[in-house]
């Protein structure tokens, strides 16, 4: 088991090193000198000299790449542009409500997800099955940020129900888990869940009715086993393929939440490098980035493992 | 019809006859399936109108009109209303079309293009080419795909090009990485190593048992991606990084008409409710079509 997972690991190193060298060569994409993306293309000369040296865009890529990883390894992500202060303090409350705003969405989506794709699963052909196919096609063909703002015309605007921006009451910033702040939560987590419910919906559904069509369940039929105990047999076999999907889908949420948060003003990492866009602040971009792009790379190892660990089929096939 | 290479021998090719009874199968199919027709109908004449929006849209999409802003849908002259700057919503829906298809479609069939020589080449030719190409897919492929393309674009900066070249490169991996595992299934069965028995050199084999076999497949999940990619690419829009203003585009559209919630919601709605149909469309179309040709997800 150990191996196996040291195996998987040393399988994901690779990965992630790709990862810094794909992020490293962002500032390098953007058009123009890439300090012009540091300091902006109005810094005095004396100025654009010693950021030169200090940032070491005098020497060669690889050498500027492994000063670039060995800092950012120490946490230091460099200074936005727009700001002056470390990425990573500009960060630092950012991801905290990206998180929270991924957490409700996840219990939403997966939730009603697992609900409605096994229930479809066992009725095929059934209409809750149709409800749930077209819950399924909904969810992967909605933009959902035209969905975010059609829940504000409704809720908000139409009904003045719940609030259509922001993460709390008077401007806050930080997301708490106090009553008063799940209000603003409610439509921006409904718009991040649809694409994962639909996906997660898909997903169980295909499992369960794959797995209800084995042997082994026919078997436990005839065996007289209640239909709740067959339940949790059919339960185990489908767990590991929808634990994956969800934790790749969690992943999803995390790094793709830009539309969701510029829509609900919610201030996330998505709502950060919205910023960074608009004001071409490409250090701040860089850093939200590889550190969501890492996040998910981890997610991966860690989804990775755990459907190993669950799984006795892969375990034995895969000889560790 | 070609006729199959000379050197085969006595190797089966069995896709060189039955081909017109499995298209005619196909297309049988596709013609007893009402929901697929629909959705393909619906999406020529998008395509259609977005093609020949010069004809079909009442005015001009840029002449503004500051006395008639943010009309509502019906008002007199402006059947879809019109926007905060007072210009026909339905010319510039229709001319938006060409703007968001394009961006939607482009990426899809330049990834394709890309994504396919790159798997189809990894999976035939396997060892140390597979494993240095599908290694480097892997590192793009660890990004979530939104989060890869506002990478891209948003170091690159907005516009058209640049959005086209972004989602090229989110759908390279996917394109690829199913390409080289379908090759590499069909590299394995029996009668390509039958082929190659015979005699068979290595281009003649790609061409005539591995391309036809693995194409089709590709090809139908190429078309899945296409939805995802009109999403992707209102959505870049949306946030400022995709087609720049004036221009009409849905994504932009929707952006611009975001403060309008207020004032007529309706209209604010509308480009999205075109984005949502087309893209329906498209994954219905696709479910048709793999259903069609027995192709399992």
């Amino acid at each position: 088991m150990l191996a196996l997972i040291i195996r998987r690991f040393v399988y994901t190193l690779p990965i992630a090193i790709g990862v810094t060298v794909v992020c490293f060569s962002l500032v390098h994409l953007a058009p123009g000198d890439p300090l012009n993306a540091v300091v902006g293309p109005d810094a005095p000369a004396d100025v654009v000299e010693t950021l030169k040296r200090a940032y070491g865009f005098d020497k060669p890529l690889p050498v500027q790449y492994a000063k670039w990883l060995y800092r950012a390894l120490h946490g230091d992500l460099g200074r936005s542009i727009a700001t002056g202060r470390p990425v990573m303090h500009e960060m630092s409350h950012a991801i905290g409500n990206s998180v929270a705003l991924a957490v409700v969405a996840a219990v939403i989506g997966f939730g009603f997800g697992c609900l409605f794709g096994a229930i479809a699963g066992y009725a095929q052909g059934g209409f809750v099955d149709k409800v749930a196919s077209f819950f399924g096609l909904l969810g992967v063909s909605l933009p959902h940020y035209w969905l975010g703002m059609v829940l504000v015309i409704l809720f908000s605007v139409e009904l003045g129900a719940l609030p259509a921006i922001g993460i709390g009451p008077e401007g806050a910033a930080v997301w708490a888990w106090k009553k008063a702040d799940w209000a603003h939560a409610i439509l921006p987590a409904i718009t991040l869940a649809v694409i994962p419910l639909g996906i997660v919906t898909r997903t169980v559904r295909a499992a369960v009715a794959e797995a209800l069509n084995q042997e082994f369940v026919q078997a436990l039929r005839a065996k007289g086993l209640q239909s709740r105990a067959v339940l949790r047999h059919v339960a185990k076999n489908v767990a590991p393929v929808c634990l994956a999907v969800m934790g790749i889908q969690f992943g999803y949420m995390l790094g793709g939440s830009i539309l969701v948060e510029t829509v609900f003003a919610w201030p996330g990492t998505g709502f950060l490098m919205n910023d960074a866009i608009f004001r071409r602040d490409i250090p701040l971009l860089q850093g939200v980035i590889l550190v969501l792009a890492m996040f998910f790379v981890a997610l991966n190892l860690v989804v990775d493992v755990l459907q190993t660990v669950i799984d006795p089929r892969i375990r034995r096939g895969s000889g560790g | 019809m070609t006729s199959p290479a000379l050197d085969l021998g006595t190797a089966p090719a069995p896709l060189a006859h039955p081909v017109h009874g499995y298209r005619a199968r196909v297309l049988r199919q596709l013609s007893r399936d009402p929901i697929t027709i629909i959705c393909a109908t619906v999406l020529i004449a998008i395509f259609l109108s977005a093609i020949f929006a010069n004809h079909l849209a009442p005015v001009d999409p840029y002449k503004t009109s500051m006395i008639n802003r943010l009309k509502p849908v019906g008002y007199h002259g402006y059947w879809l209303g019109s926007d905060e700057l007072g210009r026909d919503l339905m010319s510039r829906l229709l001319y938006g079309g060409r703007l968001s298809l394009l961006m939607g479609v482009a990426p899809v069939a330049a990834a394709l293009l890309i994504g396919a020589l790159l798997g189809v080449v990894a999976g035939f030719v396997g060892g140390a080419v597979n494993t240095l190409i599908m290694r480097t897919v892997d590192v793009f492929y660890a990004f979530p795909s939104v989060l890869l393309a506002i990478a891209i674009s948003g170091s690159l900066g907005a516009g058209v090009t640049n959005a086209i070249l972004s989602l090229t490169i989110v759908f390279i991996p996917p394109i690829a990485r199913v390409s080289e595992s379908v090759t590499t299934g069909v590299r394995n069965l029996d009668y390509v190593d039958a082929a190659r028995a015979s005699g068979a050199g290595a281009w003649s084999i790609m061409r005539v048992h591995v391309l036809r076999n693995v194409l089709e497949p590709i090809f139908v999940y190429a078309t899945s991606l296409i939805s995802v990619s009109i999403i992707l690419a209102s959505g870049l829009s949306f946030l400022g990084l995709g087609i720049v203003p004036p221009n009409p585009e849905w994504g932009l559209m929707l952006n611009t008409l975001r403060p309008a919630i207020y004032i007529n919601p309706l209209v604010a709605a509308l480009p999205g409710g075109a984005i949502l149909v087309t893209s329906i469309c498209f994954n219905l179309l696709t479910d048709g079509l793999r259903q069609a040709m027995d192709i399992r997800a």
